[in-house]
């Protein structure tokens, strides 16, 4: 095959990054990393006897999970370029569908083997109920092309509605033993919760860069019509980013039900705008194509840090939630002043 | 009237025609199904209640118009409506001082945002959501959740103007005053613009700087004013009360119209918009249905009416495609 | 760097004024420079953009900027327009030397960009957006509907062109809004240089005539027109004099009516091309792909086709023929409404792209930006997008030495892209280099048909040569390739056998050898 130009240089392995390459192209990862180390200095001099114990770490596994499991739902629709507003109604609704069977079909009474069947049951019946909602959603997108902001808010305001109206806005809770462990119990000195939020975190990590339907989503979230052009099937891809999104919320919604010992229709709505200020500080890019599951790890370790250190310290948790939204734009502001320091030496690093 | 195609088609295919045609059925339906719905009671009392609503998506309506978003309003007017409320009870004062800080106070709140959206360079949703955090967060924690119910005896005493309510007048000026910068001065037209294209409007030599921090202090103002409306009808100050309704008010402003992308929205589709929403909880109720039942209905309206729109869009794209050849 | 030699002719005949560093159109009276550009320069950190340019533009001319891709044009015109400030050079309006401009004091002057994108509001009327400067200026003031309309309508009436006062612009046709934009460009402050950014680009042979009349028409009202382009057709049509570009630096300025194209084309590309002719095919192997009878409602209508293993077809037509829409037909992104497609002898029902691809057919867009290429992403993603599902291990992950090798084999070996890593955005390569890309990404799907649209839009002329050698060398290996163009000299050189499309039907079958481009390009625009 002819080359470009005559003075086209033989291509040879890639060149290896020099620092500046490797900030420039992981940038969030290094800019939480530091965060991380300040905030931990921080906590450690306001209260080292409390902060700088193993409880800390222990308390901050089993209290990020539920975060960071609607963190990973929310992240697989961005990455495709759209948003999910309807994950905290599509846990709490799934939460609902299995608490109420629990509670219905075991009572203090029930035999051993009666238990593990109708927990398995009710698992089931909650992600049906999950992928239900993620598939109406994914076909509106896809098909109908409407924006997901819209979409989404309107699943959350029907799934929400459905879910208040079948209990009343009342509570169910009330679950066995096994339920309780998923939500407090250890494996190995690992809480459980951590233990699914791994797992689901590494399963997202897969797929986003190693599984075809991954690299597909990627490519879609830059740019839909181009990756339609190149044989790919957008809109099944689509319609999997919203189901996998609300298979990750039936998750969310064991942990969370685990937790709570309970279910109800307004749980962790304040956590739906977290979510996305957890994404976007790990490095996915709002637009769509871009970043990873290291970084949303990093961002949500460095939010939970925030908020342990300062209920360790006896802060309000209301000055963690400012102290939050300060990081987002602090974090935004960083950014842009390390974009324009990375031109500027690149320009001049080029320009010799 | 801002220049428009006159013929009778494109006047139908206006969306807010379509909202109207729709309402119109609806009230139709109910008030034969129960005769208590086209009182003229049953309406003011529902004015009333929507007229906070009204106010606040008026200026998210401009806000989406110029191509932005704010999710921050509800924040605002719950912060801008203590201070006010705490001002007020401590130094007393009048109407004009009210609303003077109410919305001095909204509208600074929101310069805030238009200037981090126009010197970061960040995406106004991220922007406005860490503001939202960040401003309710610090209420709550100087607050401690307190209310306060000592509220000024002028301030609480009922108000009308002809029989109207106070809050409906108060929305009705707002709504007023939205529709006539919006089309009658320069400054509303530049806001349309710059939500067609904002390329466009950077080169023909916009202030993008001016119209952002008009457009996210006039979305702070009407927060503001809205706080103060609240804060009259309900004779108490609750830091917590707004909170949430964001996503509600956006759904009527789409429902009215107005596009996610700018450059599209209308005051008269946004009235429609919330009416929709009104009639429909009221007749929902006044038919014996459980208000739990709103949420689903709502939700159902917005998904219904979302993809209609884009149904549409769809047929006419394709219709362009065959006539362009 | 060397310039032209001072005094005497150059060998095109070209005056070389000793006075100023370039050369002047022979038997002409210098006259005195509406806008001179004397000795510009502009670096971009280490680029050079532009090198010592002088070019002069006189009252009421039409005078385009010539040259390809990155040879400076875009950074002079903004220099011109206030937008940047040249490092070394003056900018001579009417005879007052700047070092730099604002674009204020450009508007002032009077000069005028209208961009490729030409920069309207869709969702605002006609009047609305020829009006729009004044509504600048002062944002409190009250919108005057009326006043605007009596302004368009009256730059309209100037213009002698109509077009609806009252529509949305986004509802307009492309033409009609680059009508809008002119208006624009008119209304408020005198203008009195015009300048146009590839105004050609999107229209119709009918269309480019009416832009034509009214840019005479602005000259004949002492407004200079001044567009910058890389096309050769579109310069020869519109313009009166031509500056070429190259590499930053200023080539000389011609009359178009005393040059000719071939020559235009070598000084712009640097390089003469040995165009020869192919030899006719002579493959007897079964078609790989036949076409009978395809119709599609209002695109195209009875399009018979035969392509065989090692044969390039060209399909020759001009925009709005339905040479795409056909396309898109055999790629299965256009159902047909009657007809038949075989491949192989077999006949296939294309319903979607992947069905095509697996029929072995590739289809290369003619819009590389937004449909070839997703740009941010990387050129390693972008290689194997069409081709993931054949890239599966075991468990259904991809596998990373599959994928290493099929980037390996398709962007460095074979296509030879010029870059150090695949890992980088596509976005980062020139258009040449990217147009490999989106080569490689086709070629790994393993193609028996590739269609290539408009193949060398955006790409260097000099680049253009690497495309067609690896166009043919595709063909030397067995691949039937259908490429479609609009220019002529292209699809001449490079095909063995040429179609002709107008107004969704064949109107004609060449052999290259035995056809001219004066013949082709009147079967194309009857």
């Amino acid at each position: 095959m002819p080359t470009e130009a005559s003075t086209s240089t033989a291509p040879t392995s890639p060149t290896r990054p020099s620092f500046i390459d490797w900030i420039g192209r992981n940038p969030s990862v290094t800019m939480l990393g530091g965060l991380i180390v300040l905030a931990v200095i921080f906590f450690s001099a306001m209260a080292p006897s409390r902060f700088l114990s193993l409880d800390t770490p222990r308390a901050m596994a089993f209290q990020m999970p539920e975060l960071g499991i609607l963190a990973l739902a929310m992240m697989v629709p961005l990455m495709s370029g759209g948003l999910n507003l309807a994950i905290i109604a599509t846990a709490n609704l799934s939460a609902l569908v299995m608490a109420a069977i629990i509670t219905k079909m075991i009572g203090p009474t029930s035999p051993p083997q009666a238990l593990f069947g109708v927990i398995a049951f009710a698992l089931a019946a909650g992600l049906v109920t999950s992928l239900i909602i993620g598939l109406i959603t994914g076909v509106i997108v896809a098909f109908l092309g409407v924006h997901p902001i819209l979409v989404t808010l309107g699943t959350m305001t029907a799934v929400k509605g459905i879910a208040v109206y079948a209990t009343n806005g009342g509570v169910i809770g009330g679950f066995p033993p096994p339920i309780l462990f998923l939500g407090n119990g250890t494996l190995a000195g690992v809480p459980v919760p951590m233990v699914f939020f791994v797992l689901c975190a590494v399963l997202v990590a897969v797929v986003m860069s190693h599984a075809p339907f991954g690299v597909a989503v990627r490519m879609i979230g830059s740019n839909e019509k181009a990756t339609r052009y190149s044989g790919v099937a957008t809109d099944w891809m689509v319609v999997g980013v919203y189901i996998l999104s609300s298979l990750l919320c039936w998750v969310a919604a064991v942990i969370m039900m685990a937790r709570f010992n309970s279910a109800r229709a307004g749980y962790a709505e304040s956590y739906l705008l977290i979510t996305i200020l957890a994404a976007v500080l790990g490095g996915i890019d709002p637009n769509g194509g871009f970043g990873k599951v290291v970084g949303l790890f990093m961002s949500l370790i460095l939010l939970q840090i925030i908020s342990t250190g300062f209920t360790l310290v006896g802060f309000s948790p209301h000055l963690t939630e400012a102290i939050w939204g300060a990081t987002m734009i602090l974090a935004i502001a960083i950014a842009l002043v390390r974009d324009r320091w990375i031109t500027h030496l690149w320009l001049r690093k080029t320009s010799k | 009237m801002p220049d428009r195609d006159p013929s009778f088609k494109a006047v139908f295919r206006r969306h807010d025609v379509q909202i109207a045609v729709i309402v119109a059925v609806m009230v139709v339906l109910f008030s034969a199904i129960s005769p208590s719905f086209l009182s003229a009671s049953n309406g003011v009392s529902l004015l009333e209640t929507y007229s906070v609503m009204a106010i606040m998506a008026s200026g998210l309506l401009v806000v989406l118009i110029s191509g932005g978003i704010d999710i921050s309003f509800a924040a605002i007017a719950a912060v801008s409506q203590y201070l006010t409320a705490t001002i007020l009870v401590r130094s007393g004062g009048n109407w004009f001082a009210a609303f003077g800080l109410a919305a001095g106070f909204g509208a600074l709140l929101g310069i805030v945002n238009a200037l981090l959206i126009y010197y970061l360079r960040a995406l106004a949703v991220i922007v406005t959501i860490s503001t939202m955090t960040f401003y309710f967060a610090i209420l709550m924690f100087v607050t401690e959740g307190k209310s306060i119910y000592n509220l000024p005896d002028w301030f609480t005493a009922d108000l009308s103007l002809f029989g109207t309510p106070f809050p409906v007048v108060v929305a009705g000026i707002v709504l007023l005053l939205t529709v006539f910068f919006l089309s009658r001065l320069s400054i509303g037209r530049q806001i349309y613009g710059l939500g067609g294209n904002p390329e466009a409007a950077k080169r023909v030599g916009c202030n993008l700087l001016g119209l952002q921090c008009f457009v996210y202090g006039y979305s702070g103002f009407t927060a503001g004013i809205a706080g103060l409306v609240q804060a009259h009808r309900v004779e108490e100050v609750v830091p917590n009360a707004l909170i949430g309704r964001e996503l509600d008010v956006l759904a009527a402003v789409v429902l009215g119209g107005a596009s996610l992308l700018g450059g599209i929205g209308t005051v008269s589709g946004t009235i429609l918009g919330i009416v929709l929403l009104a009639i429909l909880q009221n007749g929902l109720t006044l038919m014996g249905v459980s208000s739990y039942s709103f949420g689903f209905v709502t939700g159902l309206i917005i998904l219904i009416s979302v993809s209609a729109t884009a149904y549409a869009a769809k047929r006419q794209q394709r219709r362009q495609v065959r006539h362009a050849n | 760097m060397a310039s032209p030699c001072e005094g005497g002719r150059d060998a095109d005949g070209a005056i070389m004024n000793p006075k100023s560093n370039h050369p002047e159109p022979p038997g002409q009276q210098i006259a005195p420079a509406f806008i001179e550009m004397r000795g510009i320069s502009k670096r971009f950190g280490g680029v050079r953009a532009l090198s010592d340019v002088s070019f002069s533009i006189q009252a009421a001319e039409i005078h385009c900027l010539a040259g390809e891709n990155g040879c400076g044009k875009s950074t002079l015109i903004k220099i011109l327009s206030g937008v940047y400030a040249p490092d070394e050079g003056q900018i001579v309006l009417e005879g007052k030397p700047h070092s730099h401009l604002t674009p204020a004091a450009s508007q002032r002057f009077g000069v005028q960009i209208i961009y490729q994108d030409l920069s309207l509001f869709p969702n605002l009327s006609v009047a609305e957006n020829i009006a729009f400067g004044h509504q600048v200026q002062t944002p409190l003031r009250f919108a005057d509907y009326k006043a605007m309309r009596k302004q368009a309508q009256a730059v309209m009436e100037r213009l002698k062109i109509s077009l609806p006062l009252g529509a949305l612009v986004g509802t307009l046709p492309i033409a009609r809004r680059q009508l809008v934009a002119i208006c624009r460009a008119l209304a408020g402050e005198q203008a009195r240089l015009v300048v146009m950014d590839e105004p050609t680009a999107s229209l119709t042979h009918q269309e480019v005539d009416a832009l034509l009349a009214t840019i005479h028409e602005l000259k004949r009202q002492g407004i200079a027109t001044v567009f910058v382009s890389h096309r050769l057709d579109e310069v020869m049509t519109i313009a009166e004099r031509v500056t070429v570009l190259r590499d930053g630096r200023n080539l000389g300025t011609y009359w178009v009516r005393d040059i000719d194209r071939r020559r235009l084309g070598e000084l712009i590309t640097g390089h003469v091309f040995e165009n020869a002719l192919k030899p006719p095919f002579t493959g007897k192997e079964h078609p790989v792909l036949e076409v009978r009878g395809l119709s599609c409602e209002g695109q195209y209508d009875g399009v018979n086709l035969q392509l065989r293993p090692g044969e390039i077809v060209g399909l020759i037509g001009r925009l709005g023929s339905g040479r795409t829409e056909f396309a898109l037909s055999l790629f299965g992104m256009n159902p047909p409404d009657r007809g038949e497609i075989r491949v192989n002898g077999k006949p296939v029902h294309l319903r979607s792209n992947r069905e095509a691809i697996r029929q072995k057919i590739a289809y290369v867009s003619e819009d590389r930006l937004s449909l070839g290429l997703v740009m941010p992403q990387t050129i390693a993603d972008n290689t194997v997008i069409s081709v993931l599902d054949r890239l599966r291990g075991p468990i259904g992950l991809i596998d990373g030495t599959l994928r290493a090798q099929t980037i390996e084999r398709w962007i460095f070996q074979e296509l030879r892209v010029k870059t150090n890593t695949a890992d980088r955005p596509v976005q980062q390569l020139s258009g040449g280099n990217q147009q490999r890309v989106v080569l490689a990404k086709w070629l790994a799907t393993d193609p028996r048909v590739l269609i290539l649209d408009s193949p060398t839009v955006g790409v260097d002329i000099g680049a253009k040569a690497g495309i067609f050698q690896i166009v043919d060398a595709l063909a030397a290996r067995g691949l039937a390739i259908l490429l479609i163009s609009d220019e002529v000299e292209e699809v001449l050189y490079q095909s063995h056998r040429i179609l002709v499309m107008r107004s969704g039907r064949i109107v004609g079958t060449y052999d290259p050898q035995h056809v001219s481009e004066q013949e082709l390009r009147e079967t194309i625009y009857a």
